[in-house]
């Protein structure tokens, strides 16, 4: 018989791996020291970060929590821990907390933010979580409008007069599409939409209101301010450039060329200026444009260019997502019969969207962050409250209690929508066995 | 001489099934950019018929079933589908997209959806049938393929043949007049391919009309009523399946098959 012809008469049973190569001992061969540059790494990354705790560490703990002034800090600080300490001053946090939060909103209705953000809770989480039942949807439709009335107050009337906007133009492109074609339906129920908000939506509310008065009491815009302020430019603006960076996507590849030209001049106008110039604009350069005597709120001039800017950057990521999708899906919807926007809707967004998850979770992270812009042009966020707070002269010269401050509420934020943005990846990953 | 006769294609060889008319090309011409890739191509096909496309690759065979369900846009000739014209009129498309199935080389299954959604979307949306009608129809074309058991599953979660086989199903669903094979064995393991075809040659025995490209020539020989060859984008032979591979006319051709069936 040959030494090379070989016929196996049994399969050989699966035994555990190497006791070395599973565990904890076998994770840290793995990751930590895998070879001499990575055990040289590891050492001196668990130094470093000793080392910055060490000189960290005191300075948080060593602190004064109860002085009234920044000298009062000093010598709290020293009394307690000896000559030449130096400790964080969190009295300044513990002092002014509420007015970083709230800004200059009047104490007594406080109330409203926090309930205001309380139902922003109720009204995500069924968008964000799947498994909540549907019905819940509807409380986030309304949602938007309830959240203005409560932080600004005033009528009921007019918050809901413009979502009776809303309905008119609904019902408008289902009355016409009956009759006419889609396109048609759709320019009349918006141009009727916007008409009526224009011209009819005040009047009809302060008639409602005058029949029968219901409201709260009225908050002006610049009484807004702190972390509620950076949360409502932030919120409304993920809220709105999601669906326009997504319009504009679309419109980027679409093959009716006027379409085209719009959406691409757009993206690259605004991406080609600085988010600190638009809100210049919107601070000052709107008012000469608009007719004389219109009252054009600051907070929603200063939402509606950073709902812009970041819906042109969100389109390029959504654009991003459209490229990476095989042709192959585009085509099988179109060869199952599906019109241009059941397909998008249900086959290519969906699939495109998941592409650009870490993308587009970036861009709303980064708008989120940019609303601390807005202290330039005055309006007074977290970091225009610190400049404010300094000035103040028992504070003078406080800089990083006050900083860490900010950075930690903008932390805990951005590090939920990013752990959040990983969850949806995970969920929406349908490859798996 | 004898290549390039297209205009004066031979008349369909042998009595078709029925005398109804599926599909009916006349003079169609069709340029990518400046390169003519199909060439006054006239082609009727009758309602239960069985028809095999082959040829050398680059030859325009998957460009001409896709010009039926206007995946492709023609530009000269006029090519009419179950009635109706092929022209830029939008509701026209989606009409005869829904009465034509397609099943395309790489599957192209929706990933983020499961099998039976697969199934069910295209009925549902286009359609209008109601979900609980939608999911009996999936689940019987899901049986008829044989694999009901993954109707939960995701596309990524099955094998290749097994995604092919849910592509047909997919098609099936819409209830389709005619269905389109582009190439539906190539990018299988060697395995998988009999499963795919044994699907559609169940398909053929139902009486479905069929336009395949393939390279599988026993297929065609089991199941077509008539085997096309293409080769430059235009129609150079075209014959009962017996008689095109035992008895080939054209030099091309006859280079052909002695390729692709010599070894």
């Amino acid at each position: 018989m040959a030494e090379d012809v070989f016929v196996r008469s049994g399969i050989i049973a699966p035994k555990p791996p190497p006791i070395l190569e599973i565990g904890t001992i076998g994770w840290m061969r793995a990751n930590l020291f895998s070879g001499w540059l990575n055990s040289i790494l590891t050492v001196v990354s668990v130094l470093s970060i000793l080392f910055v705790a060490y000189e960290f560490l005191p300075w948080m703990i060593q602190s004064s929590w109860t002085a009234t002034s920044l000298n009062g800090c000093r010598e709290q600080i020293i009394e307690a821990y000896g000559e030449g300490t130096t400790g964080a001053c969190w009295a300044v946090i513990r002092e002014r907390y509420l007015q970083m939060l709230y800004g200059f909103y009047p104490a007594e209705l406080y109330w409203r933010p926090n309930l205001t953000f309380v139902l922003m809770v109720v009204a995500l989480s069924p968008i964000l979580f799947p498994r909540l039942p549907r019905r819940m949807l509807w409380f986030s439709a309304i949602y938007p409008f309830l959240a203005y009335w409560l932080l600004w107050g005033g009528s009921v009337w007019f918050p809901l007069s413009v979502v009776l906007g809303f309905v008119i133009g609904y019902l408008l492109i289902v009355g016409i599409s009956e009759r006419a074609n889609l396109l048609a339906a759709m320019i009349c129920g918006v141009l009727g939409t916007i008409l009526y908000w224009l011209f009819l939506a005040d009047p009809v509310a302060q008639v409602a209101q005058s029949m029968l008065p219901i409201g709260l009491v009225e908050v002006q815009s610049d009484r807004f301010g702190g972390f509620m302020l950076s949360t409502t430019i932030g919120v409304t603006g993920i809220a709105c450039s999601l669906p326009i960076g997504i319009l504009l996507a679309l419109g980027r590849r679409s093959d009716l060329l006027i379409v085209k030209a719009i959406c691409v001049g757009f993206i690259e106008f605004i991406r080609g200026v600085p988010l600190i110039t638009l809100l210049f604009v919107a601070s000052t350069l709107l008012n000469i444009f608009l007719p004389p005597g219109t009252n054009f709120d600051l907070i929603l001039r200063v939402v509606i260019m950073v709902t812009l800017f970041s819906s042109a950057y969100l389109a390029e990521v959504v654009r991003g997502g459209l490229a990476a999708l095989p042709v192959g899906q585009f085509e099988a919807a179109d060869a199952l019969g599906l019109d241009y926007w059941k397909s998008m809707r249900l086959i290519v967004l969906p699939q495109a969207l998941k592409i650009s998850i870490p993308g587009i979770v970036s861009t709303f992270i980064g708008l989120f962050k940019d609303t601390t812009l807005v202290s330039i042009i005055g309006l007074l966020d977290p970091v225009g409250l610190t400049n404010s707070i300094r000035a103040d002269a028992a504070w003078n010269g406080i800089v990083w209690e006050l900083y860490l401050f900010v950075a930690a509420l903008f932390f805990v934020f951005c590090f939920l929508m990013s752990r959040y943005s990983m969850h949806l990846e995970r969920r929406l990953q349908t490859d798996r066995h | 001489m004898q290549e390039t006769a297209t205009s004066e294609q031979p008349a369909t060889p042998v009595a078709p099934p029925s005398s109804d008319i599926a599909v009916e090309i006349t003079g169609m011409n069709k340029w990518f950019g400046a390169f003519h890739v199909l060439r006054d191509i006239n082609l009727t096909v009758y309602e239960g018929e069985r028809i095999v496309i082959c040829g050398p690759s680059g030859s325009g065979k998957s460009t001409l079933i896709r010009c039926i369900n206007r995946l492709e846009e023609h530009q000269e000739g006029t090519i009419i589908v179950e009635g109706t014209e092929l022209s830029s009129d939008l509701k026209n498309i989606d009409r005869i997209r829904s009465e034509v199935g397609m099943c395309f080389q790489h599957f192209n299954l929706f990933p983020h959806l499961t099998i039976i959604e697969n199934c069910t979307l295209a009925p549902i949306w286009v359609r209008k049938v109601p979900r609980s009608e939608a999911e009996e129809t999936a689940m019987y074309f899901l049986e008829k393929v044989k694999i009901p058991e993954q109707a939960q599953k995701y596309p990524g979660q099955l094998s290749g043949g097994q995604q092919q086989r849910v592509a047909i199903a997919r098609s099936l669903c819409m209830r389709p007049k005619i269905m389109l094979f582009d190439e539906p064995t190539s990018a299988l393991d060697p395995e998988m391919i009999k499963e795919v075809l044994d699907t559609m040659i169940e398909l053929a025995g139902d009486g479905m009309t069929m336009l395949c490209v393939t390279h599988e020539m026993g297929f065609a020989r089991q199941v077509a009523n008539r085997v096309i060859f293409m080769d430059e984008g235009q129609i150079v032979e075209q014959n009962v399946p017996s008689e095109f591979f035992d008895n080939p006319q054209n030099d091309r051709t006859k280079l052909f098959l002695s390729q692709i069936l010599g070894h």
